[in-house]
């Protein structure tokens, strides 16, 4: 007998075997359809979380690099606590920085403070107030919306303009156009000149809830302090990203009056750093979630393989007259294993058309997606376990004497 | 064509021709079940040699001995042991699925054998919607399907009436008178004297081996 045909064979006998124990085959078959459910929905929640961990940073563009003390992956403790003692970034080092790079297109000095902003009576709190210049428009990954942004004019002389987040324009103007709009910044009164476009998704709306003005308003007005947080610095061509970054890197030194054999006392930031950081979170959840789902998987499977044991005990005689017939061991090996395997397919399509609509469900409260390759895999899972979990009833069942199991009553 | 030659049990041995209807007899214990799984190739000798159809059956593997199982014995036993979930062709066709027979050709001989056992009403009957005797005569088609050496009866009438014993005897008569060699396993001297040559056995040993008249009156082969 050859192979299809006894696959073929193996199917039929395995689907009225299947059939003749309904029940039993339905609460079986329960055990996998919750596994593969909870690894599917495991899996699409993972998928869901990073991307939209990938959607938050894709703002930060791959070809800005970012001067900060702090390094965004420091690699020890030590290097952190030593890096918190560097000595601060200055306005005046971001101005020297804009004449001499030549491989940048744009550098944008950055502070930030947390303020109220009001609007006649309407006002709202914890607003992020970034003081920059026009060239953040280059660096920061947003677009107006509505208006225009600050133009140089405006940040040299430090006028009282500002852009709002849309967060920010849609809590203070219900309805209305902010632009031309005199809102206060603290106590500050500011004219909206123009509204950026939506950024944030899920962990970044406080992206939205933002007002940019000029660095000198900023820095006469609501800060003690004197000093960057961040400078931005755009290349101008992301394939001379290595170059770029090494000219950014030794311009600082010159800047910072560094001897050639002092280390570093800044960092220079860039997306792939929070990349890799953020893949490594999500991996390390995918490992703990995958595993804990997966153990209710490895349930399923024991009760299949314990189900299989009854299975080949209860029909010890059928597999003696097949025997005695002319089945072979594999014949019987693979008979048992496919009914197996049947289970634990069917429970995976069913665990699957249950998990659909509730990643669909689940949609609307966090990011999930299911992708077609969870459903490969989930499927490649569930025909896995079953043959996993028949393997050795199966080899049980093959190995039979004929004699005795037709002697078996 | 050659014999089938059978050296068996303790200092047994044992010649059956082609074509021969022997009836093996004797008490429970006697060793008469041994000896017809090891005509059946259900099981191996420790030692001696089985030679069956020009096979050394006695150094063959598991598979080899499913093989020979599915090509040359057809098993008919007490209990019927026919698949109860599967209806009458189905169970026919199953030595026939096992040696490969490709499908349509398969159900042509499954029906055939069952018509020629008289079921040709029945096939689509499970074995629980047929009688005693109706079971046992599916079971002897299936024994048929793969035209084997051997038909290799153990009791076969032993959970029959009289009458239906009877009748599955009178099958056997009719498959004897066509060629086919049978050996049966049984105590009763009723169904024993049916064949033309009776083996009792004893402790393991051959107590008497001889040919007989059988009930029909039909004259013992030269």
């Amino acid at each position: 007998m050859n192979f299809l045909t006894e696959i073929r064979e193996g199917l039929s006998i395995s689907w009225a075997a299947i059939r003749a124990n309904k029940l039993r085959s339905v609460l079986t078959t329960l055990g996998i359809i919750i596994g593969i459910v909870t690894v599917t929905l495991m899996g699409a929640a993972l998928t869901g979380l990073n991307q939209s961990f990938i959607n938050t940073v894709s703002f930060i563009g791959a070809d800005v690099l970012y001067v900060q003390l702090m390094d965004w992956a420091p690699h020890s403790r030590e290097e952190w606590l030593k890096m918190q003692k560097r000595r601060p970034i200055t306005v005046e080092q971001a101005a020297a920085l804009e004449k001499e790079l030549t491989l940048s297109r744009a550098v944008a000095p950055i502070l930030t403070s947390r303020q109220r902003v009001r609007y006649l009576k309407d006002s709202t709190r914890g607003v992020t107030i970034v003081g920059t210049t026009d060239q953040f428009i280059y660096t920061g990954g947003i677009s107006v919306a509505e208006g225009r942004f600050l133009s140089a004019l405006e940040t040299a002389g430090g006028r009282p303009v500002c852009v709002l987040g849309s967060l920010t324009a849609t809590n203070l103007f219900q309805g209305e156009s902010p632009i031309g709009k005199k809102i206060k910044i603290d106590q500050q009164p500011f004219e909206v000149i123009g509204v950026l476009e939506k950024q944030g998704t899920f962990l970044s709306s406080s992206f939205d809830n933002q007002a940019i003005i000029p660095l000198s308003q900023l820095l006469s007005g609501y800060t003690s302090k004197r000093d960057l947080e961040q400078i931005q610095v755009k290349v101008k061509n992301v394939a001379d990203l290595d170059n770029a970054r090494e000219e950014l890197h030794s311009v600082m030194r010159k800047i910072r009056h560094l001897a050639p054999s002092d280390d570093d006392d800044f960092a220079i930031n860039q997306q792939d750093q929070i990349l890799t950081m953020v893949g490594n979170v999500t991996g390390t959840l995918a490992t703990i979630g995958l595993f804990i789902t997966g153990l209710s998987l490895f349930v399923g499977g024991i009760g299949i393989m314990n189900i299989m044991f009854v299975s080949v005990a209860e029909r010890t005689r059928e597999i003696g007259i097949r025997k005695a017939i002319g089945a072979k061991r594999r014949t019987i090996l693979l008979q048992f294993l496919i009914e197996a395997a049947t289970i634990c397919l069917i429970g995976g399509l069913v665990g699957l058309a249950i998990a659909w609509p509730v990643t669909l469900l689940m949609r609307r409260l966090f990011p999930a997606s299911m992708s077609l390759s969870i459903v490969g895999i989930a499927l490649l899972v569930s025909l896995v376990t079953g043959l996993l979990s028949g393997i050795f009833p199966a080899w049980r069942a093959a190995r039979m004497n004929p004699v005795d199991a037709l002697r078996n009553e | 064509m050659g014999g089938e030659t059978i050296h068996a049990l303790r200092e047994v041995s044992l010649e059956i021709q082609r074509g021969e209807y022997v009836a093996i007899m004797g008490p429970s214990g006697s060793g008469k079940s041994t000896l017809m799984n090891l005509i059946g190739c259900l099981d191996t000798p420790t030692s001696g040699q089985y030679e069956l159809n020009g096979n050394q059956v006695s150094e063959m593997g598991d598979n080899q001995l499913a093989e020979i199982r599915n090509r040359e014995i057809g098993f008919i036993f007490q209990t019927f042991n026919l698949l109860p979930r599967s209806d009458a062709l189905r169970n026919v066709e199953l030595p026939l699925i096992y040696s490969g027979v490709p499908s349509d050709e398969r159900r042509q001989i499954a029906l055939g054998v069952l018509a020629d056992v008289g079921l040709a009403d029945r096939v689509h009957h499970k074995p629980n919607e047929m009688s005693g005797g109706q079971r046992q005569r599916v079971a002897v088609a299936r024994a048929l399907a793969n035209t084997p050496s051997i038909l290799l009866a153990d009791e076969p009438t032993g959970n029959l009436d009289s009458k239906t014993g009877r009748e599955i005897l009178a099958l056997f008569d009719e498959l004897s008178n066509k060629g086919h060699t049978i050996i049966v396993v049984t105590h009763e001297e009723t169904v024993a004297k049916h064949a033309r040559r009776i083996i009792r056995i004893l402790d393991g040993l051959i107590a008497s081996d001889e040919k007989t008249v059988r009930g029909d009156g039909a004259p013992p082969p030269a």
